[in-house]
């Protein structure tokens, strides 16, 4: 078992996730694709942060190593200064397609991610996943099939599983990339609103440029073929934010910066197309 | 419904207009007297037993093996290349072929109707398990392994769960074939059962006990079907609320 984070932990600002010159290639047949290359990243304890890049640029692939779904090729990928070498409970991983289990119901499915833990009574995991279900803004849905609930609301009961068992690193993968425009939003808000309560620290991996500014305290962008960092930013608006920061001269500023370097690098890659 | 009165009605039509010799084809009326006439004899309801013991017990064996070996066979690539030849070679045996040897082995006894169902049922059922566990939805695997679950624990929470539904749809579809191989291997070898009962009616030209025969094995197979169904329903009801969504 992971030490649990109690409130106030001191570690904060420690680091969490240290990534360096992480390479990660695929053999597909006889070539050789080159997904990630040369990754330098780091995350540290109760940091949000944001890989933002298009699609294909590798930080889903980025994210499935730290979340030990797969193997890197080459670089270290350090976690709490161990390396990863598989999946395990001190990460959680939310996908971009819920990944509810349909059999069971909303809070089945939460208290489905406490099986592993130990010295828990049955009451106390629907305790528990009563109470994240709650914190999701899902009351009153605890009995609901996944089938029966909208993307918004499986994505939420997905939340409530990957930090039911309080992982100190939170990853997910284009969270909010399958929903509708409104919905994607109230989503925002609920993870900020979640992530003040349950601070853990988070990899958020995103296209959404607007996305990964409003919910970050820091923003990687990638480029593709092959993945690499071309940009960290800082982003130095005060939290808890809500939707007037989107409005601010200095959350524009941002965009500005990361939109022209992806329109810079979609320029270099015209050029020289496929190595 | 209506399609079984349909026919009902033609058999009427046919039989007791008369256009029809008896001796090929019985009316109903004669059928019902002929189960009437084994129900006196006190072998109707002793064929219908011995005959669903058999079937039962040889089905129940085959799952018993297929349902384990078609999940590791989906999950494992060493299981898969340890059976999959196999299992590819016998499958296309006609298992109706093995019964002269199977009498050699076991006699009429009951482990011949046994072995016959298992090599007719096994090999069939254990590629469409091994089917079934592979279209499970590899995120569902993925989320067991984040959640920190052993191969074996991903195995039998997630994969077993999750292609349940559809190995039931399997179950349901191999019993079907389970009653044919049944009936074949009683009508060679067997000195009860409803096969060979209907074996036994046509020595003595009694076309209406053979008539019997054949619709009580057809009504026997209807009414495990809807059973079947009515489990399906009751062990997963979300996947009917998936079809209503639609």
């Amino acid at each position: 078992m992971t030490e649990r984070m109690e409130p106030g932990r001191a570690e904060a600002g420690s680091v969490m996730l240290h990534a360096e010159n992480v390479i990660k290639t695929f053999v597909t047949g006889k070539s050789v694709v080159t997904a990630l290359d040369r990754v330098n990243l780091t995350i540290r304890r109760e940091e949000f942060v944001s890989l933002l890049g298009p699609s294909g640029c590798g930080k889903s692939t980025f994210l499935r190593l730290v979340a030990g779904l797969e193997e890197k090729t080459g670089g270290t990928l350090l976690l709490n200064g161990t390396p990863i070498t598989g999946a395990g409970r001190d990460r959680g991983v939310v996908f971009q397609q819920y990944s509810l289990l349909p059999w069971l119901t909303a809070w089945e499915n939460v208290a489905f991610a406490l099986k592993k833990s130990k010295g828990l009574t049955n009451a106390q995991k629907k305790e528990m996943a009563h109470h994240f279900l709650d914190l999701v803004g899902l009351k009153g849905f605890e009995n609901h099939y996944p089938v029966q609930m909208s993307g918004g609301m499986q994505q939420r009961v997905a939340i409530a599983r990957a930090l039911v068992y309080r992982p100190q690193l939170l990853l997910m993968d284009e969270p909010f990339g399958a929903l509708d425009a409104q919905t994607r939003r109230d989503m925002q808000d609920l993870l900020i609103r979640v992530w003040a309560e349950e601070k853990c620290s988070v990899l958020f991996v995103t296209h959404d440029v607007d996305e990964a500014i409003y919910l970050s305290d820091r923003v990687y962008v990638m480029s593709a073929h092959p993945g690499r960092i071309v940009k960290e930013l800082a982003i130095d608006i005060p939290k808890p934010r809500d939707w007037n920061a989107m409005l601010t001269n200095r959350f524009l500023e941002y965009k500005r910066e990361i939109v022209t370097e992806l329109e810079r690098q979609k320029l270099v890659r015209d050029r020289a197309p496929e190595a | 419904m209506s399609s079984i009165l349909i026919v009902l009605a033609a058999w009427s039509v046919v039989t007791y207009s008369g256009a029809i010799d008896p001796l090929f084809l019985p009316t109903p009326t004669e059928t019902i007297w002929a189960l009437v006439e084994e129900i006196r004899e006190g072998i109707f309801f002793k064929d219908v037993a011995v005959s669903f013991y058999r079937i039962l017990m040889g089905f129940i064996i085959s799952t018993l093996f297929a349902v384990p070996i078609g999940m590791m066979m989906a999950t494992s690539r060493t299981w898969q290349a340890i059976w999959e030849p196999f299992v590819g070679f016998i499958r296309y045996m006609p298992a109706v072929a093995f019964i002269p040897l199977s009498i050699l082995w076991f006699g009429t006894s009951d482990a011949q109707k046994f072995f016959i169902l298992f090599l007719g049922v096994f090999f069939q059922e254990v590629i469409m398990i091994a089917d079934n566990c592979k279209t499970v939805n590899k995120s569902l695997v993925e989320v067991g392994r984040t959640l920190g679950f052993t191969k074996g624990e991903v195995l039998r929470n997630i994969v077993f769960r999750a292609a349940l539904p559809d190995m039931l749809d399997t179950l349901r579809t191999t019993w079907g074939w389970a009653w044919t191989y049944l009936v074949v291997a009683e009508l060679v070898a067997a000195s009860e059962g409803l096969g060979f009962r209907i074996m036994q009616a046509q020595r003595y030209l009694a076309t209406d006990r053979i008539v019997l025969g054949i619709l009580v094995i057809g009504f026997l197979g209807l009414i495990t079907d809807m059973l079947f169904a009515l489990l399906y329903r009751k062990m997963f009801p979300w996947k009917t609320m998936e079809k209503a969504k639609g």
